[in-house]
């Protein structure tokens, strides 16, 4: 266990001290979605459990990646594959406002020294359908999360209303650590025998990707899987709901997701190509944005959406 | 009599709305009193970050019990109608009172509304106003079903007098009203009671909170020019900025930080833009240098460190920050000097309009507009093309990517650094002006050149292509690019034909690009995809005909039948003629409002605009202020008079003769005095106004016209029109048509009111 009261020493006591707050708040601590996402919103645990009446929290890390902001590793804040934690409780409690700021405190924030700002930031994300209201947090002038009442995911009111933290892990431990470039941050404690740095960990994946998602990613292989994905999405909702071999209702949300997450990851591949002009943009937002919602309305039809089955209580 | 206090404390409300939220909320409070007839003396309005507050002084402990009395029908009427008079009125037949009236026995209902306490009517009227308030954007929050722009956490609503505070009994969606709210966010927590509204905000004070959010803009303003002050610097005033910060603390700290070495040669707007837009921080300026040194960030609370770990952590996000301004300038810097050109290769990719065409396409009409305008504005024509080819070029550049506001000061920057004239430099600053009613016009020739360039043919374009503005809607601010041209045009005394100007503009835009705008897509299959292909095709029978396809290869696929037009979304579209007229009606309009703030009344520009050379406006508006000038004098107010009464007569007598009395009246029949007065007046009024009219010199004119006021009214009073001599009668008629011909030359009086 790590000691609040003193200040973390590495990106990892950090993440540790926000999986055990959250852990003690009772939210149940998930592992990473083992797929390619562009931001934790995107793990079903926050998306598809944002819909439907079943109360939920959860809080987890999530690899997120955004193919544009590669810089080769030399930015020192702008990374194509970087951390976000996400937090999701539903209904969202009262005191969340207070729960957030604890868990700043957590992380070694002295609430007596620090400014904190909740500054008007109201979210909205047009591949997920989804939009709600809100705030970026700044401490001291500078963003170290996102804070969000989902109003609608996938087109569906939500009911009851989630409410949502993300922190951008990188950013809010370099801020913590006092570090100026990303790749300099310890990634585990510096004073273990083999000490290692965010650099020494992520450096050169940065250099790989970048020059793989710019110059060298097909995109005649892209686009066409990108058509598969939308395709296959709607196949797999339009099954018939009973499964012929069980016998047993199974509506396949998830598998569907699945492929309407990868259309995504696949559009912003090719957005990072420089493939997709200003107009088609918009044309490709909306094929991803009627997969998540079509995944939205298969969701509330399962036991997890709160669906129930006819005749029962 | 009871004092209101009402508290609305929430989860952070947006800075931008709660100004406008306290209004409403003491409208709607007051309003919801007052209709319930519960009066109050005074009533004022406040908010916070994390609070609305209403104070109300001098209210009625109870609204008075009232007395309405409603006549009803007549006593021996039908049941029937007697039951719906009852129903109405939610009366019983017995609360009925027979009375004996002219017309025979009448029914009357007394309808007594008892009065209701204060308390009842407030919970009620909050209620109402919590549940219907109008946020501009609101939400649902936890499990509830309640609307508030942020989570709504507790409601403060007590009456209070010498006697003490009374709560509210209030409600809603589990949240009680009371009488405690809470201090600072993390300065002083707790919650406490107040008794009333001095007590309210002196126990907020203690509490860290500043409720009024005037005294915490004065506080910020007063801190901040200390502060710079004391360093040998000045603020950078910003009214808009200020009352933001002032809504995003509610214990203002001001605290002056520095810029690194490093960023100091950017522009200073450069600088000051990205301080306001992304950090919300003030700029200090040094008045020897002009250039901005420090910043002034307004933390929310006081802290042990006197700030100073607030402050390093503001100017550590500052210098990120201004690390990728600087990165955009260098970047862009490099592609100025080298001559701008991938960005207006860039531009080609841009699309302005569907129907109009690429930014490119749209630089190139422009340019050309200039340089046929440029002689008119006294440009030279080269210079002008150049400054129109240059002045957008900035739109491509990473700064106005990222901070699209100072596209045109980018590019006065980047021209100049291109080592172009200034002149075309600053007209690419210039040329989006004016852009508001207050805002300045631009003088130098060039700007001024490209400025009505790029407005008259952003309105050609929308008018051509039949998308004017309705009502309200107005996307793409064709009302202002008009009244831009109003106000370049006067305020640089330009003499500009704009009907030519429009006329043989669309007559271009049509030749160059009119093909896309009736049919302009194909459907079908092209290259293996599905497509959109544009296609050329006439227009209408006014406008050219061009090649009616793009491509060899679509003709051949619409040959073949494999491709077909796209009959959605196409609409006839005006002819020219009717475009250029409803276009000048469009400018005059703007003219209207233009003048009608300056003095000059509707039906005197009215007048000046039925005449001839009605789109020049600088010679419109001569002509407008002369005649409103001369009818203020007593001379020209009376002479309207005399020329409507001659006017009125020689039109009814036209119509009853069924001819025109147009000419020869002749002095020889003249009979009277004043008859002959008025002949020798009107050969000296002619003789002064036509050659004033020629030289456009029309306070002559007018004051020529003016002084025929004393001879026709003299003619009035002592000549009879219609005499029983015929030929003395039309003698008459035929002088009264001199005088409205005269008249009318100057301006159409017939529009005169009055």
């Amino acid at each position: 266990m790590s000691d609040t009261t003193t200040a973390p020493k590495s990106f990892q006591e950090i993440i540790l001290r926000l999986q055990n707050y959250w852990a003690a708040k009772g939210c149940a601590v998930l592992q990473p979605y083992d797929m390619e996402v562009g931001a934790g919103t995107f793990h079903p645990a926050t998306t598809l459990r944002s819909l439907g009446t079943q109360p939920w929290a959860a809080a987890y890390v999530q690899p997120s990646r955004r193919p544009t902001d590669g810089r080769y590793g030399e930015n020192p804040n702008r990374l194509q594959h970087y951390y976000q934690y996400q937090v999701l409780i539903k209904p969202s409690p009262p005191d969340l406002q207070e729960l957030y700021l604890g868990s700043l405190e957590a992380i070694g924030i002295d609430m007596a020294l620090h400014d904190i700002r909740f500054v008007e930031d109201d979210w909205e994300s047009p591949t997920l359908g989804a939009w709600g209201l809100g705030w970026e947090v700044w401490c001291d002038g500078m963003e170290v999360s996102q804070f969000t009442y989902f109003q609608q995911v996938g087109g569906h009111d939500c009911h009851p209303v989630s409410g949502e933290l993300t922190y951008g892990l990188e950013r809010l431990a370099m801020y913590v650590l006092g570090v100026d470039h990303v790749m300099d941050m310890p990634f585990n404690d510096p004073q273990t025998p083999i000490p290692l740095s965010y650099g020494d960990v992520f450096k050169q994946t940065e250099e790989e990707y970048a020059r793989w998602n710019f110059d060298v990613a097909d995109t005649d292989v892209l686009l066409r899987h990108f058509d598969e994905a939308e395709t296959h999405c709607r196949e797999i909702l339009e099954a018939p709901h009973d499964d012929p071999k069980t016998g047993t209702r199974i509506v396949m949300v998830h598998p569907a997701y699945d492929q309407c997450i990868k259309a995504s990851h696949l559009f912003n591949l090719l957005d990072a190509r420089g493939v997709i002009s200003v107009t088609e943009r918009q044309a490709y937002i909306g094929r991803v944005r009627a997969l998540a919602k079509l995944c939205a309305d298969a969701f509330v039809q399962t036991a997890a959406g709160g669906w129930q089955p006819e005749g029962a209580a | 009599m009871p004092d209101l206090l009402i508290e609305l404390f929430s989860e952070e409300i947006p800075a931008r709305m709660q100004r406008r939220a306290a209004q409403d909320l003491k409208k709607m409070v007051t309003d919801g009193m007052v209709e319930a007839g519960l009066t109050y003396a005074s009533a004022a309005e406040f908010s916070t970050p994390r609070r609305l507050t209403l104070t109300v002084e001098g209210v009625l402990a109870n609204s008075p019990t009232t007395v309405e009395e409603r006549k009803g029908p007549r006593a021996d009427a039908p049941e029937k109608a007697i039951e719906g008079f009852l129903r109405g009125a939610g009366l019983t037949r017995d609360q009925l009172e027979e009375r004996e009236t002219p017309k025979g026995p009448v029914l009357f209902a007394r309808i007594e509304k008892q009065g209701r306490s204060a308390a009842e009517i407030v919970a009620e009227v909050l209620e109402k106003t919590i549940r219907t308030f109008p946020w501009p954007k609101s939400m649902r929050w936890g499990a509830g079903s309640l609307r508030w722009v942020r989570p709504l956490h507790s409601i403060l609503c007590i009456l209070s007098d010498e006697a003490g505070a009374e709560v509210v009994p209030l409600e809603i969606e589990g949240i009680v009203a009371g009488d405690r709210t809470a201090g600072h966010r993390f300065m002083s927590p707790d919650r406490f009671s107040v008794v009333n509204f001095d007590d309210y905000t002196a126990k907020l004070k203690r509490a860290y909170v500043v409720l009024d959010p005037a005294e915490r803009a004065d506080v910020i303003w007063h801190d901040a020019t200390n502060m710079a002050f004391a360093s040998g610097l000045e603020l950078v005033e910003d009214k808009g900025l200020l009352a933001e910060v002032a809504g995003l603390v509610e214990w203002p700290v001001v605290l002056m930080g520095r810029i690194a070495d490093d960023f100091l040669d950017l522009p200073p707007e450069v600088l000051q833009t990205s301080m306001k837009e992304h950090q919300k921080f003030f700029s200090v300026r040094n008045p020897k240098t002009g250039r901005i040194e420090r910043f002034i960030t307004v933390a929310n609370r006081e802290t042990a460190d006197n700030g100073a770990t607030i402050l390093a952590g503001n100017e550590k996000v500052l210098s990120a920050r201004l690390a990728d301004a600087k990165f955009f300038w260098e970047n862009d810097l490099r592609v100025a000097k080298a001559g701008m050109e991938p960005w207006l290769e860039q531009l080609k990719n841009v699309t302005f309009h569907a129907k109009l065409g690429t930014q490119a396409e749209r630089i190139d009409r422009i340019a050309a507009l200039a340089r046929v305008l440029a002689p008119t504005v006294g440009a030279h024509a080269d210079q002008a093309e150049r400054a129109a080819r240059l002045a957008k070029a900035d739109l491509s550049s990473e700064m106005v990517y990222e901070f699209p506001e100072l596209q045109g000061l980018m590019g006065r920057y980047y021209i100049a650094a291109a080592g172009e004239d200034a002149a075309v430099a600053a007209a690419a600053e210039e040329h989006y002006s004016p852009l508001g009613p207050s805002d300045e016009v631009p003088t130098a020739p060039v700007s001024v050149a490209v400025a009505l360039a790029d407005k008259i043919d952003t309105l050609a374009g929308f008018w051509a292509i039949d998308e004017k503005p309705t009502g309200s809607k107005d996307p793409f601010a064709l009302r202002r690019a008009a009244l831009g041209v109003v106000r370049i045009v006067l305020e640089n005394d330009t003499t500009l034909q704009l009907g030519d100007g429009i006329g043989n503009h669309i007559v271009e835009l049509v030749r160059r690009w009119g093909a896309r705008w009736r049919v302009y897509y194909l459907a079908g299959e092209l290259e293996g995809r599905d497509h959109w292909q544009p296609a050329m095709i006439v227009v209408s029978e006014d406008t050219v005909i061009e090649e009616p396809f793009s491509s060899y290869e679509t003709k051949k696929l619409f040959d073949a039948g494999e491709l077909a037009w796209d009959e959605k979304g196409e609409k006839p579209l005006p002819k020219l003629p009717e475009i250029c007229a409803s276009l000048l009606s469009f400018f005059h309009d703007r003219l209207k409002v233009y003048l009608r703030d300056q003095g000059i009344r509707h039906d005197i520009i009215d007048a000046c605009i039925a005449m001839e050379g009605n789109d020049d406006l600088t010679l419109l508006v001569k002509r407008a202020r002369a005649l409103s000038d001369a009818l203020k004098t007593e001379d020209g107010e009376n002479l309207i008079q005399g020329f409507k009464r001659a006017n009125n007569i020689l039109t009814q007598a036209e119509a009853a003769d069924g001819v025109e009395y147009s000419y020869g009246a002749d002095v020889k029949f003249a009979e009277t005095d004043e008859e002959r007065a008025l002949f020798a007046a009107l050969d000296q009024a002619e003789a002064q106004i036509e050659p004033a009219l020629q030289q456009q010199d029309f306070a002559t004119a007018m004051t020529a016209l003016a002084g025929l006021r004393g001879p026709i009214d003299a003619f009035f009073e002592a000549v009879m029109i219609n005499a029983d001599n015929a030929t003395v009668r039309r003698n008459r008629l035929n002088l009264l048509s001199r005088i409205t011909k005269l008249c009318t030359s100057v301006a159409d009086l017939t529009r005169i009111e009055g």
